[in-house]
C-alpha cells in the first residue's frame, strides 16, 4: 500500500511512502475521512516527508481532506514538510490555509494532544 | 524569446517534449525536469522550484486546454548555464494575459498560482496567448553561482 494508515493511540497517522499520483491522494482522502469514524480517531496525521513536490493540486487536496476531516470531528495535522518544497510553496504562493503544520511526526502528536487537552 | 537569452545562445540539441494530457504526465514531466535541472548544476532549492513551476505549467494545460506539449532544453551562454521550458497549447488561450498574471485571480478550478508564482521562481517567462488560439508560454532560469 502506498500510504499506510497506522493507528496511534486515540489518532490516525498517514505516512506517504511516495509520490503520489492524483487518483492516489483522492484515494488517502477517501481512505482518511472514512476511517476517522471507523475507529472514532480524535486526530489525524499527515506524514509528508517523503514529498519532494507540493504543487497547487497537493495543496488543495490537502486542504480538502482537513477538511473533510474537521467535519468528521478531528483535527488534521501535517508533518514533514521538507525546507525546500516549503520555499517552493511559499514563492509560488501556495498556502495550507488554516490546516495545522509540525515539524514531524513527534511535534504532531505533540499538537494533537494539546488539542485534546492531554 | 526571454530577454536574458540574447542573441548569443548555443541552444543545446538535447531538447525533448513531452505530451500532457494527465496527471501521469505531469508526475513524469516535472521529475524529468528536476533530473535535467541536476544535471546542469542547479541547488536543491532551485530543483524545487523548477520541478513545480513545470507541475503548475502543465496543471493548467490540463485543466483549460486538456492537452499540450512541454519542451525542456539545456541552455548555455558563455559560461552560464540554464535550463529552458516551453509548454505550448491549442487551448481557449487567455483573453487578458494582465489579468491571469495576477496573484490569487483564477478562472477556473485553481489557487490562481500558477502563472504569477511560476513566473516569479523563474528569471525569464513570456506568454503568447490569443482567444481561440491556444497558449504558449517560454521559461527560463539560470544557475547562479
Amino acid at each position: 500500500m502506498l500510504v499506510p494508515i497506522l493507528k496511534h493511540g486515540d489518532y490516525l497517522i498517514a505516512s506517504v511512502q511516495s509520490s503520489l499520483t492524483d487518483e492516489q491522494l483522492m484515494k488517502l482522502l477517501d481512505s482518511l475521512v472514512v476511517k476517522v469514524a471507523n475507529v472514532r480517531a480524535k486526530g489525524v496525521i499527515v506524514d509528508v516527508t517523503i514529498l519532494d513536490i507540493m504543487d497547487s493540486f497537493a495543496t488543495r487536496i490537502l486542504r480538502d481532506m482537513a477538511h473533510m476531516i474537521k467535519l468528521r470531528g478531528a483535527p488534521t495535522v501535517v508533518v514533514g514538510i521538507q525546507p525546500d518544497v516549503a520555499l517552493a510553496m511559499v514563492q509560488l504562493g501556495l498556502s495550507l490555509g488554516d490546516i495545522n503544520t509540525a515539524l514531524d511526526l513527534e511535534e504532531g502528536i505533540s499538537l494533537l494532544n494539546e488539542y485534546n487537552g492531554s | 524569446m526571454p530577454n536574458s537569452l540574447g542573441d548569443y545562445i548555443e541552444r543545446n540539441s538535447s531538447e525533448k517534449t513531452f505530451k500532457v494530457s494527465s496527471d501521469k504526465d505531469v508526475v513524469k514531466i516535472r521529475e524529468y525536469a528536476r533530473d535535467v535541472a541536476d544535471d546542469i548544476g542547479f541547488s536543491n532549492n532551485d530543483r524545487t522550484l523548477i520541478a513545480t513551476a513545470v507541475s503548475e505549467i502543465c496543471r493548467n494545460i490540463i485543466e483549460y486546454a486538456k492537452y499540450g506539449k512541454i519542451s525542456i532544453e539545456y541552455l548555455n551562454k558563455n559560461s552560464k548555464r540554464g535550463i529552458l521550458i516551453t509548454a505550448k497549447d491549442s487551448g481557449p488561450g487567455i483573453s487578458d494575459i494582465n489579468m491571469a498574471l495576477k496573484d490569487g485571480y483564477s478562472s477556473g478550478r485553481g489557487m490562481g498560482v500558477g502563472l504569477p508564482g511560476t513566473k516569479r521562481i523563474m528569471d525569464d517567462f513570456i506568454i503568447e496567448s490569443k482567444p481561440d488560439n491556444g497558449t504558449k508560454i517560454t521559461m527560463c532560469k539560470w544557475v547562479t553561482t
